[in-house]
């Protein structure tokens, strides 16, 4: 054996012994034989289709908190101009991201112009096309795109720590790169995301708003004609369920005038959590903590509430729905509840997201896959069994058809396939369904490029070249094909990852790695195993192709 | 052993019977998809509901039609799985819900309720309140088991049941295909002794039923995950197209893609005949084919630009003949190797697998024939009436051999 010849023979043995390692040694020396199953179970990262679990897709509604900012722009600058004494006619919504000020009146219109420019710094100021004293706010484009990144980063973590807290192993909570306004939450081993889903939709923002009218309405044009059709000023109006409705009738809507500005939100929560409802047996409820800060501003506001002669109400607001009204009995500082139709699991979940924290934008549900333990199962059996069954039937022909040379062969697509499969387990990449077709398609290519260079010796040999010639112009020839195929699927599989989405990113993925260890193991490998052959036989004697 | 030697087929004289061929499948599989009106996309690109189904017995596909229409749902297709290798089969059904057109996504997963809902009404068994064993978690098994406790362990009890509730999900799952029909059946589990057999008897119902897999898509993404996937292609045609024109000659490159446009309008209109729906994996094998059929053109091709050096003074049809004769051997070695790869994947891959495999089948055959019915007779067609204008001159591609080599 040539010097050359036990290089390549080294690097050859290094190769399959980092492999072996990667797919069997680790995290931890295995000392039995079942130790070396389990190494190798840990290390193949199953996809969501073989393994069983869900996988979401969603959507904020991102204009809902550029909305939310433009509301709240109009109501601190109605106060504003209130106290500064700026006369204006309608503030009007035009629409997320515009708002027109019709009538400033002329005299005060530099000190509009001074507030918007000093405290509106997020929205650019314009004259109001058509309109001689109307002024048109715009939100700085800078901003909007701010504001979105913020939502989502907010939205993402929020679901994340709400579905931590559900104790779902090994959850996967990230953007999706497809859009900007979708987050993907996949949930290995989840069969059924029914649950898990409400968790992550609720949106969880509480409020505490004072019942500014005694009454109730059962219609939203009720309560504004009872008003002269204006709301009092610094008021609005939300539904809720009627509270003298029996338990178990359907439940009415009824209109509250409340507040606009909440005493407590969500985020002065310092704790939630569950209790038997005493009074509604088989009912629950949801307590809850305020913070210390909350506390000392929540104290006063109930105590002079309780002392006023017609006792003071106060609105438990979720999601914009009012679960009820209670009346202010008294001083209270840090506790409240929350009661409704509750069974265990839904007070549960909601104390559990207002632990989490409030969603700052509604999602919706844009994709959903589940697949069911049992069916990732059968997908492993029956993906793993075809394999097994094509290789088997692909080796038996190739030692039938080339003899010692199709032993060659044999050698080289079994270390294509662990060369594969360590990579994958090395890199964490992920084994889809896909993948195994990968795996599959990576067999075919390998023995394509066997066929390839035996052919091509065969030819070379027919033509009485001698046996060293014949395989070095074979490879030599062949050399040249293999790598334009190979380069040509190598440029249709990146563009699958690139531009793919999911199963088919998993297909790439494999053959993508399939396809370089191809090419180190039908050029490499198999020239080598050639010329260890060769030097060992008769220069005369035939060649077993 | 060798099936073939000094092959000589004239392939070039025969270009015109492949053109009428492929015309015939073209035409046939594209008045298929026109009858069909237009081609069948899958839930994934067209936005629905597919839910998958296994019955404790063989599916009652007219129960389940009769069920749904019942609960009013329309657009529904009910398909039944049929494989070689999977014994269950007869049990599985998948039923899939059409979201036409634009209608309100607020509710997403209503469609999966829907179908739930109509399966549970017609199917259900009266369980007396108690949960179905066949869809309860692990988590829920392990709630009731350490609420009885049949073991008596009492306090000692740990995480013990937690884990005899995984094994016996995990026995459900995997040894009886995720649905049993009586509790004795989990008695192969250990620890699963007679009294917690009992115990789960007398705690759980069995349903009839079991989802093996909801898959729910909207509308928008499914028009969203078509365009990534037609553009995919587009791209991986077009990144082909360059590396093939940078290595031959830009005719040798646009034969080959249209070959392998060839290959995919034939395996879409053979879809369509067959009844298989276009889905994400679908893509994923329309475009290994094109890899595949790729592979086969430049293999012919790369002999046709070594002949070219070799055989100055012969016509360009007779060069490419040989070519192709030379390379007869491994085309056959390796589709028919390939051919065998993917039919054993077509039926022992499983259903998921299917429509896959199928696209891969089809595909491998055309795309082998496509190499030389189809891109090699395009490039001896073009340097028929383009006799002059390879660098070298007279013979047609010479300039072939100066260019690259």
């Amino acid at each position: 054996m040539t010097s050359q010849l036990k290089w390549k023979f080294i690097i050859i043995f290094t190769v399959v012994v980092v492999c072996l390692f990667g797919m069997f040694g680790r995290p931890e020396v295995p000392t039995s034989g079942a130790a070396i199953k389990q190494n190798f179970v840990n290390n193949i990262k199953l996809g969501l289709d073989l393994r069983g679990g869900s996988h979401l897709v969603l959507q904020v509604q991102l204009e809902e908190a550029i909305g939310m900012r433009c509301d709240q722009a109009i109501d601190l600058l109605t106060k504003q101009l209130r106290e500064k004494n700026v006369g204006v006619g309608e503030i009007s919504r035009v629409d997320d991201t515009h708002i027109l000020v019709h009538e400033v009146t002329p005299v005060t219109s530099g000190i509009f112009r001074d507030i918007v420019s000093n405290q509106f710094t997020d929205w650019s100021l314009a004259a109001a096309a058509g309109e001689a004293s109307g002024y048109l706010l715009t939100l700085k484009p800078s901003v909007i795109s701010e504001l979105r990144q913020q939502t989502m980063d907010q939205a993402l973590e929020t679901i994340n720590r709400r579905i931590n807290a559900l104790g779902l192993s090994e959850p996967t909570i990230a953007f999706t790169g497809r859009s900007d306004d979708e987050i993907l939450v996949q949930l290995p081993g989840e069969g059924d995301p029914t649950r898990a889903k409400a968790v992550i939709q609720a949106g969880g923002q509480l409020e505490l708003q004072r019942v500014a009218d005694e009454r109730t309405y059962t219609s939203e044009a009720d309560a504004l004609s009872n008003h002269g059709g204006v709301l009092p000023p610094g008021t609005m109006l939300v539904p809720g369920r009627s509270e003298s409705a029996a338990p178990n009738t359907p439940s009415s809507t009824v209109w509250y005038v409340l507040d606009r500005s909440p005493i407590v939100t969500g985020q002065d929560l310092r704790n939630a959590s569950t209790s038997p409802n005493s009074e509604r047996p088989g009912q629950y409820q949801v307590n809850f903590n305020l913070s210390t800060a909350a506390a000392a501003r929540f104290g006063p506001f109930t105590e002079q509430q309780s002392q006023l002669p017609v006792k003071g109400r106060m609105a438990i607001v979720l999601d914009h729905q009012v679960y009820s009204a209670p009346e202010i009995e008294g001083r209270i500082d840090d506790t409240g509840r929350i009661e409704g139709n509750f069974s265990q699991e839904t007070a549960n979940d909601l104390a559990l997201v207002l632990r989490a924290g409030a969603l700052p934008a509604s999602i919706k549900y844009l994709e959903e896959d589940t697949v069911g333990p049992s069916l990732g199962a059968d997908s492993i059996r029956e993906g793993v069994r075809a394999s097994i069954g094509s290789l088997i039937v692909v080796m038996i022909f190739l030692v039938i058809y080339y003899r010692l040379s199709g032993i060659n062969a044999v050698v080289a697509l079994v270390l294509n396939l662990i060369i594969l499969v360590a990579f994958m387990a090395m890199s964490g990449a992920v084994l889809t369904l896909p993948g195994i077709a990968g795996v599959v398609l990576t067999i075919g290519m390998g023995v394509d490029s066997n066929v390839l260079v035996f052919e091509r010796i065969r030819e070379e040999v027919r033509n009485g070249k001698a046996n060293v010639t014949a395989v070095d112009v074979g490879f030599d020839r062949a050399f040249l094909t293999i790598i334009d195929t190979h380069i040509t699927t190598l440029v249709s599989a990146c563009f699958l990852f690139l531009f793919g989405s999911g199963p088919v990113k998993g297909f790439a993925i494999t053959l993508v790695i399939g396809l370089l260890a191809n090419l180190f193991t039908s050029i490499y490998v198999s020239r080598a195993i050639f010329d260890w052959h060769l030097s060992r036989m008769e220069r005369q004697a035939h060649l077993s192709i | 052993m060798e099936f073939f030697r000094n092959v000589n087929v004239d392939w070039m004289g025969k270009a015109k019977y492949f053109v009428a061929l492929s015309l015939v499948l073209l035409i046939g599989g594209w008045v298929s998809i026109f009858a069909h009106g237009g081609l069948q996309y899958g839930i994934d690109f067209r936005g629905g509901t597919l839910v998958y189904v296994r019955f404790a017995g063989p599916a009652p596909i007219d129960q389940i039609r009769k069920a749904l229409s019942e609960a009013g749902l329309q657009n529904t297709s009910i398909q039944g799985i049929s494989g070689v290798a999977n014994p269950n089969s007869k049990n599985d059904v998948v039923i899939g819900l059409e979201r036409k057109g634009q209608a309100d996504d607020t509710a997403l997963d209503s469609g999966k309720e829907a179908i739930l809902g109509a399966l549970t009404k017609t199917f259900g068994t009266d369980t007396g309140g108690k949960p179905d064993f066949n869809s309860a978690s692990n988590v829920q098994v392990a709630a009731y088991l350490t609420q009885r406790d049949p073991l008596v362990l009492g306090p000692t009890a740990g995480d013990r049941y937690t884990q005899l509730a995984q094994k016996l999900v995990a026995s459900r799952d995997a040894d009886h295909g995720g649905i049993i029909t009586n509790f004795p059946q989990l008695a192969g589990v250990d620890a699963a002794s007679p009294a917690v057999i009992a115990s789960l008897q007398n705690g759980f119902s069995l349903g009839s039923f079991a989802i093996r897999s909801a898959e729910i898509v909207g509308p928008k993404v499914g028009a969203q995950l078509r365009r990534q996937a037609i553009y995919a292609t587009l791209y991986a045609l077009a990144g082909m197209l360059i590396y093939i024109a940078f290595r031959f000659e830009w005719v040798f490159g646009a034969a080959a893609v249209i070959a392998v446009f060839h290959d995919v309008l034939i395996t879409l209109g053979l879809f369509s005949v067959f009844h298989y729906e276009i889905s994400l994996t679908v893509i994923a094998a329309l475009l290994t084919l094109v890899g595949y059929s790729m592979n086969d053109t430049i293999v012919i091709f790369d002999r046709v630009r070594e002949n070219s050096r070799l055989m100055r003074r012969e016509p360009l049809p007779e060069i490419v003949n040989r070519s192709i004769n030379q390379t007869l051997s491994r085309t056959i070695l390796t589709s028919g190797l390939t051919f065998l790869t993917v039919l054993v994947l077509y039926l022992m891959g499983g259903e998921v697998l299917r429509s896959f495999s199928f696209a891969m089948v089809v595909g491998v055959v055309i795309g082998t024939y496509s190499s030389f019915g189809i891109a090699a007779p395009i490039v001896v067609a073009w340097h028929k009436f383009h006799p002059n204008t390879g660098a070298a001159g007279a013979t047609p591609g010479r300039n072939l051999a100066t260019a690259r080599r």
